[in-house]
Order: C-alpha cells, then structure tokens, then sequence
C-alpha cells in the first residue's frame, strides 16, 4: 500500500507555498529512494471534502501545510479525526477530513500526521522567505525519514 | 445618502457588537452591529476588508501569462477567472470568434466548475443549516454530522464535487493551476476515451442533482412562511443572457432588472460594463459598491447569481432544469422570487442544468477536435465576462504595446452582492437580534443570511481567506462582555 503526501497552500502567496513545495522536491527526490516504497503525492490550494477520496487504499498520509504559530523549522503532530468542521469556510481541517473519510468511505482513515513548517511572510507573489526555504530544508529532510521509516 | 440602518445617528450612545473573523491571511469579514440604550438596532455593517494587490500585482507582466497567474487569486474557483481572463484577452489577441471547438472545450470547464462549487456548498455548507434549523446544536450542524444523520446525501456531494473536478483536470490538463484555456482558444482537446470516462458517470450525476433539487424544494415548501421572510428585500438582479433570453454561464449580453423587476437594460455589450456599472466608495468598507449608473447609487445596487440568473432569465435550454426553473417562479405566486434563501433552491437548479449541458456537450465531437485557437487584429483593451457560480465576474485588462500589462480591474460576484448582503444582513439583526442575549443560534442567523450569497471572501478580497467569525459584545466603556468564536 502508498504512503500519500498531502501539501496544500497557494503558490502565488509567499510562504503559503511550503505545502506545494515540499512536494515539489519529494517528486524529484522519489526516483532516487527505492526505500520509500509506493509513494502519492498531491498538492492542491488547500483542503476540500472530495479529497476524503484522495485517502482511500493509502497505508499513512502526511499532511503538509505552512504554518505562522508553529515553532521553526516545523512540527509533526499525529492526527485524530475531528467533528470540528468550519462550515462556514470552504477549506476543511485534515482532522475533520479524517472523520468525513470514515464517515463517507464506511471505515477508519489511515494512520494521518500533519507536518507543519514554520512560516514568515503570506504577500502576493512573493517567493519563499529565507526564513521558511531553510525550514523547508529541514522538513524534506525529515519527510524523507518519514517516508523510509516503514514500520 | 446611507440606508437605513447604514450609519446610526447617535452612536456614542450605543453599544457594539462585532462579529469579527480570525483570518489565516490578509482579506476578512466582520459584521458590526450598533444598539442603543433600550437595545434597538441602530446600526448594521458588513465589511469585508477587499485586498487589491493583485491588479497591480499583474502590472509589467506579459499577457499571456494572466490566464494563469490569475488562478492564484482563490483557491475556491480558479477555473472561473482563468476563463474570464482567456475572455478578456481573446478580444486583445482578436479572436472575438474562437473556434467551435475551443468554445465547447472551454464551456465544459466551465459547467464542471459550477457543478463542483454548487455541490460543495450545498451538501456541506449550507444543508446543515437548512436540515437541521439554524437553531440547532452546532455540534451537530455541521458536515459531520449531517454525515451521520444523512450519509448518504454526504457521499453524494463528495462525489459530484469528484465528478467536476475530473471535468477540470482533463479540460485544464491539471488538478491546480491548469493552462487549458489561452488567449484566443484552448491548448487541448479531450480524447474520445476521456469524454467515453465522463459520459459513464453523468447520468448518476444527473439523478443526483435531481434528488438535490426536490430535497431544497421540499425543504422550502415545508418552511415557506418563514424562508420567504429571511432577510426579505427587494432589489435590482444582473446577470448575462444569451441573444434568445437562455441562462448562460459563459457568454452573453447583460441583463439588468430593477426592484420591480423592469428592464433597465439588457443584452448589453460586456465590452461596454463600465458605462453601465459604476462602484462607490464608502469610508467604511475597503470593498467597493457596485450599482447601475442608469439608476445611480441609492437605487442602483443589485444582487447577482443563483437568484438572479434562474429568476431573472427567459428560460433554461435544459428540460429537466427549465421544468424545475418553471416551479420555481410558480411556488407561491413568485414568493421566493426575491427571497434570499431561495439562492439555495435556484443554486441546485443551476446544478441540474450544469450536469444537464454537460451530458449534452460530452456528445459533441467537436470536443475532440484539433481546430483549437484564433488570432485577429490586435487591441490594447479587452473585457472578460462570465457567470462565475457565484454571480457575474468581470475581468477587465489594459495593455502596451510591448505586451505588458499596464491596467487590470476586477468586478467579483461578492463585490456585486456588497450592498445585497449588508440589506440581508439588518434585516435578520432587526429580526432577532433586537435586545437579546447574543448566542450561537443568533450568530448564526446573520451567517446563514451571509451563507445564502455564498460569498468568496477570498475572492473578494483577492486572498486565499477563510470565513470563520467571532463576536463580541462589548458595552459602553469598551469592555467584553460576551463572546462567541467560531473557527473557520
């Protein structure tokens, strides 16, 4: 079974990239990493309920998004599902796309971490900030180990 | 000259309530409300901090580059301005006629876009509200648990949004930021085994927008004494029809009624909307006010959309959506006609009609065909105008003659509905805020006035936003004294 990659983010809006950049440099880095087994990776501006879908036959998923309040250069926290929905947003949590996944698909979502990379600056078109391109280092970094950690 | 209830007449004597959102990124809305000593309502305001960096974010860049760049505006409906901007700069590249093929191509797209977007906020933003009462356990109205109360109707929504998102990936060649519509046609075409793919789905997408249609039509019927009321206005519509009156989504002439429902104009040339449309500035809002110069600022203003398109056009060219567009003008004598809730009801006839066009479109070989692009004489301006599925979207480009962009200006369907929603907006507050105790339920009834217009605050403000809100009650002095979150 895959192990799915999920970044999401706006690649227009400086920071906001992290999510779609790291995936960006697993694509490029997959050929040369047998040991990370059957690998999907998405990208999208962020989170909508048909991705649920996205989940289906994965083994694990790691969700990747930018973050202002977590600590640099990122953070990896397991998820739970979540019934907190936002409904009046059109984007959704990766927690309450566990729980619509188990609720629409009829069984437990894969085991699902989010990794957090710190994050500095959101302005229109401006590129990654030295800031968050040394955290996204750090974070390919260990998304690597992630991805080779197949216990 | 304000509105009523626009800008209270003594409010240093008044209490404020600010219903204020917690935004990931520059763009929100709050909604701030002014009581007075014997708690009547004096004042009302949404505002939505519109963020115009992008027109000139786009300055100085080439062109043909805009169809793509502008997708970065929101992550909600991309393919809605990547097809305005294609429209706006056909005229600049001349191709003011696009080939049959491009054109279907591109009016494909752009019925998947409206069948996702419809299907997201209906199933899973707006249906909790109407199955459950605005009243009800916030717990529980929400997306999950109307997928424990009605799994079904949760699948279904997630797998009509699935169903127009694979129409966009193969017409726009990808999931995110796709490049299938250019300046004067498309770049691809669909092969016969994917329109053979998505014809083996459409027929279940049909049944399903038609399930979703009776469900809001019950719904209505059930509670039309009180849904015919929420918020309650009259007030002008604008939306574009095509040459015979047909609702169309894509290309047309504009429509613009007054609140009586007289023509003030119509089949108007897009090229020519800023003769006809003006925006006003107001000293407390960052977004604009849109209203028809015809009947200037006071009486101009206007709503766009659902509401407008199916209540304010000639007929639908689909059987199964037109049969329902009819029942919808007849219920109750044309009760709903004006009812901002009955956005709901005419939003999944929309869906119906998407799913109906594409059906009819995935038989077309023309889909399939290499005749892709057009080019003419070249011009320096050049306007785009389609029906986004959030109301009319107006993209408007000035460039040089080394083929930069020297000017942009962009009309958004929640810019439209600026002064619609804030009419919507005191008319549930007078409702049932009137000297109460703020709670959840009352909270949501201004969401749920808002909620009805779907409005994209991201768009809006030209940002990828959210909508979460939080109210305070704050008295006199400036001091908290009741407080409600909800997170986006």
């Amino acid at each position: 079974m895959a192990s799915l990659v999920f970044g999401w983010g706006n690649p227009g809006r400086g920071d906001d990239a992290l999510g779609p950049a790291l995936i960006g440099r697993l694509d490029a880095l997959a050929p040369a990493h047998p040991e990370w087994g059957e690998v999907r990776l998405l990208t999208d501006f962020q989170l909508q309920p048909e991705h649920a879908l996205d989940l289906e036959g994965c083994e694990r998923v790691l969700f990747v998004d930018a973050g202002a309040s977590c600590p640099a250069p990122f953070a990896l926290e397991r998820l739970a599902s979540s019934r907190e929905f936002g409904y009046t947003t059109h984007a959704m949590s990766p927690a309450a796309l566990l729980a619509l996944f188990r609720q629409v698909c009829g069984c437990e979502p894969p085991p699902a971490w989010l990794l957090g990379i710190h994050a500095a600056s959101f302005e229109l078109g401006a590129p990654l900030s030295e800031t968050a391109s040394r955290n996204l280092e750090a974070a390919v970094a260990f998304a690597g180990e992630w991805l080779s950690a197949r216990d | 000259m304000p509105f009523p209830l626009e800008t209270a007449a003594h409010p240093e004597n008044s209490r404020r309530v600010v219903i204020e959102p917690v935004s990931r990124v520059e763009g929100h809305g709050k909604v701030t409300i002014l009581l007075d000593e014997g708690n009547r309502v004096r004042e009302v305001r949404l505002h939505i901090v519109e963020f115009r960096g992008f027109e000139k974010f786009i300055q100085g860049r080439p062109y043909w580059e805009v169809p793509v760049l502008v997708q970065r505006l929101c992550g909600i409906c991309p393919v809605s301005h990547h097809l305005a901007a294609s429209k706006a700069l056909d005229i600049i590249v001349g191709a003011r006629r696009l080939t049959p093929s491009a054109q279907k191509l591109r009016r494909l797209m752009h019925l998947g876009q409206i069948l996702q977007s419809h299907a997201l906020h209906f199933f899973h933003l707006a249906s909790p509200d109407l199955l459950f009462g605005f009243d009800a356990d916030p717990a529980r109205r929400n997306i999950a648990g109307l997928a424990a109360a009605h799994p079904d109707i949760a699948r279904k929504g997630v797998l009509l949004r699935k169903y127009g998102q694979e129409i966009i990936r193969m017409t726009a060649g990808k999931r995110v930021h796709g490049t299938g519509s250019v300046p004067g046609g498309v770049n691809r075409n669909l092969s016969r085994e994917e329109r053979r793919q998505l014809a083996a789905g459409i027929d279940e997408v049909i049944a399903w927008s038609m399930e979703a249609v009776g469900m809001v039509k019950r719904l209505f019927a059930e509670n039309a004494r009180a849904w015919e009321g929420f918020g309650h206005y009259r007030s002008g519509f604008l939306s574009l029809v095509r040459a015979d009156g047909a609702l169309d989504f894509y290309d047309g002439g504009l429509r613009a009624s007054d609140a009586g429902g007289g023509i003030v104009f119509d089949h108007a040339d897009c090229q020519d909307y800023h003769e006809r449309i003006h925006e006003e500035v107001k000293p407390w809002s960052y977004m604009k006010f849109p209203f028809l110069v015809a009947l200037g600022a006071q009486d101009g203003w206007y709503r766009v959309g659902p509401l407008a398109r199916v209540g304010r056009c000639d007929f639908l060219s689909t059987p199964l959506a037109e049969a329902e567009r009819l029942a919808f003008k007849e219920f109750d004598g044309g009760a709903a006609l004006h009812a901002p809730l009955a956005y709901h009801w005419c939003r999944m006839i929309e869906m119906l009609h998407a799913a109906e066009g594409i059906r009819e479109l995935l038989g077309d070989d023309d889909l399939s065909g290499t005749d892709l692009l057009v080019r003419g004489t070249r011009a320096l301006r050049g306007v785009g105008v389609l029906e986004a599925p959030r109301g009319t979207l107006i993209h408007h480009y000035r460039i040089n003659e080394d083929e930069q962009v020297v000017g942009a200006n962009l009309i958004v369907s929640t810019t439209h509905n600026n002064q619609a929603m804030n009419e919507a907006v005191r008319r549930v507050a007078m409702r049932y805020l009137d000297g109460r105790k703020l709670t959840e339920g009352l909270l949501n009834h201004i969401e749920v006035a808002i909620r009805a217009f779907d409005p994209c605050l991201s768009c809006a403000t030209h940002a990828l936003g959210k909508m979460p809100l939080m109210a305070e009650l704050v008295d006199a002095d400036g001091s908290v004294i009741d407080r409600l979150a909800k997170d986006g």
